[in-house]
């Protein structure tokens, strides 16, 4: 194994031994520290200590337990979930849009849909709180909502137009000149032929408003309070054990969706 | 990922030289053309009103307020971000996103050049690995890296239980461990758009340079590294300007003492309620993020750099 040539310069296995060993410790200072937080949240122990002395669920049992964990966690998901409607439709209609109308203009959308996530954060952050101050729609639900739907946009706008560009338009063409309208055309021709990226957008766009932290600090406040901003505060105060227990329910969260994504994206390969 | 609409779809309505005469509706035809492209267009309304609502117009009023006191047109704000207290941020914001990027630099190239030479399958599973903490919450890995560094953390336990390290060291609340977590953050952005354009070099390449004589490190050096400087430099700009805007983890992991730029604009906002210095800062944060992508984009093509993302 460790004598065969590992690329067309006939450099062995083994003479780049060094170059695998210092990918795998990259790959380990990647992946392994999220993982610390597992092991952690099962501790017994008031203090953070590894190994802990003895395990426990207690730290599960504070965060299920404390009414402003629970309300934060029920307006995180709920925002994640209408934001990922709001963007997926809108990103869609977009991406097609983009696609297919034929205007000099839509280069010139295009990048103005991305501008979301050139544009630093934190501005981004300070112009929508300047804005909702006049509109009260500060710590309220549609106000979180649209804010993260425009960080999201982007995301379903780029994962659908690029498998718009492999998806071949004439067989929609097809389907119109057989008699189906243009909406009909697309909903039953070419939706079902985009929908894995469709969905992936969709997945992206859940993640992103669930993680979403700088916007959520300035726009969040009081019942509307999200999980990211109430434990960027409880971080920044002190670090208690229950944010373990919130960070593994949330490190769940994100290997079920990039499982499903993954999965997704298998059997796409497959089917084509 | 380029502009959308391929050039046959473009030219499909518009007679070629050559072709047979224009059929005699042709006026009426084109006027159909354009009333679908307008509503085509009209699709990206929704998504766009949002984008102007939420992110252009207050970026306008922030800069009409960066000009702005009560007595009418000013410089004022832009002559304060003069004084030490702000230069020595920005100073601090520079270093750390050059640092970084350096860091990311450095440990993205090979991780993607092993990554663009595996068998598909390893190369899914190691391309998994590294998105992993894309998908995985900011704050959780924050959380994870407070853990690990702080005071009595995992790290320090370890080097004095093997005898490294005679007194903690201190690893959190200071630059060093805002640089070990911005790098975490950071580096999946660098791995993508390298291991793009590393994927995109054809082995024949390198095939011929050892077949004309080169060897294996005269090869990588000679041929390798040049194509694959597209998705570097793509990397390089992307990591540089999220270095410059960053918040989350400069302010958990810097502990109050590594001040960035962007902490300045919610330290302005939120403690003294000061919109004209926040703008001010602001403004000058977009302006060197768009002026960098502008430059870098006039090189390599702006496409280039959004569509690595």
């Amino acid at each position: 194994m460790l004598s065969r040539p590992a690329t067309q310069t006939q450099i062995t296995h083994g003479r780049r031994l060094w170059l695998y060993v210092l990918v795998g410790l990259i790959m380990f200072f990647l992946i392994v520290p999220s993982l610390f937080v597992i092991p952690l949240s099962f501790s017994a122990d008031r203090y953070l200590a590894f190994p802990p002395s003895g395990w426990s669920t207690r730290w599960y049992a504070a965060y299920l337990g404390a009414i402003e964990w629970r309300d934060a966690t029920y307006v995180s998901f709920t925002a994640a979930f209408l934001t990922m409607i709001v963007s997926t439709v809108c990103g869609t209609l977009a991406a097609y849009g983009l696609h297919t109308a034929r205007l000099r203009l839509m280069r010139l959308a295009y990048v103005a849909f991305m501008l979301p996530l050139i544009i630093p954060g934190i501005l981004v952050a300070i112009g929508i709180y300047l804005l909702y101050a006049q509109f009260g729609l500060n710590s309220t639900m549609p106000g979180i909502v649209m804010a993260h739907s425009v960080m999201a946009i982007p995301l379903v706008v780029i994962t659908v137009a690029s498998s718009l560009k492999s998806y071949d338009m004439n067989q929609e063409m097809v389907a119109r000149s057989l008699g189906a309208s243009r909406p009909w055309a697309f909903l039953t021709v070419t939706l079902p032929q985009i929908r894995i990226s469709v969905i992936t957008g969709a997945l992206l766009a859940f993640i992103t408003s669930l993680d979403e932290v700088v916007i959520s600090l300035f726009i969040a406040g009081g019942d509307m309070s999200t999980l990211t901003k109430r434990m960027f505060n409880a971080l920044r105060d002190e670090i208690d054990p229950t944010i373990a227990a919130i960070s593994t329910l949330l490190l769940l969260v994100s290997v079920l969706l990039l499982g499903a994504v993954r999965l997704l994206q298998r059997k796409s390969g497959r089917d084509t | 990922m380029s502009a959308p609409a391929p050039a046959s779809n473009r030219a499909a309505g518009r007679a070629a030289p050559g072709a047979p005469p224009a059929p005699v509706n042709a006026e009426r035809l084109r006027a159909q053309e354009r009333a679908e492209n307008a509503l085509l267009a009209g699709l990206t309304v929704p998504g766009m009103l949002l984008i102007a609502a939420l992110v252009l117009a207050p970026i306008g009023w922030l800069f009409w307020l960066s000009f702005r006191n009560p007595a009418g047109f000013t410089f004022d704000h832009y002559l304060r971000l003069l004084h030490p207290s702000y230069t020595l941020t920005l100073q601090t914001t520079f270093e750390l996103s050059f640092l970084v990027t350096a860091i990311c630099i450095l440990l993205g190239y090979p991780v993607a050049y092993i990554i663009a030479q595996a068998r598909p399958r390893m190369a899914a599973v190691l391309m998994m690995l590294v998105l992993f903490p894309v998908w995985t919450s900011l704050l959780v890995r924050c959380y994870a890296w407070l853990v690990l560094l702080q005071r009595r953390g995992l790290l320090n336990t370890w080097l004095t239980d093997m005898g490294l390290i005679d007194t903690p060291l201190r690893l959190m609340h200071n630059f060093t461990g805002t640089t070990i977590g911005m790098v975490h953050i950071m580096l999946p952005f660098m791995v993508l758009p390298l291991y793009g354009s590393m994927r995109a070099i054809s082995s024949d390449y390198m095939l011929a340079a050892s077949s004309l004589g080169a060897s294996p490190a005269a090869a990588f050096r000679q041929v390798f590294v040049p194509l694959s400087l597209p998705g570097l430099v793509a990397g390089t700009i992307i990591v540089f300007v999220l270095c410059l805007g960053f918040y989350v983890t400069p302010a958990l992991l810097g502990g109050g003492r590594v001040m960035m730029w962007s902490m300045q604009i919610e330290r302005n906002v939120n403690y003294y309620s000061d919109w004209g210095a926040a703008s001010a800062l602001g403004v000058v944060l977009l302006v060197m993020t768009l002026g960098i992508m502008w430059l870098v984009g006039r090189i390599i093509g702006f496409n280039r750099i959004v569509g690595a993302r």
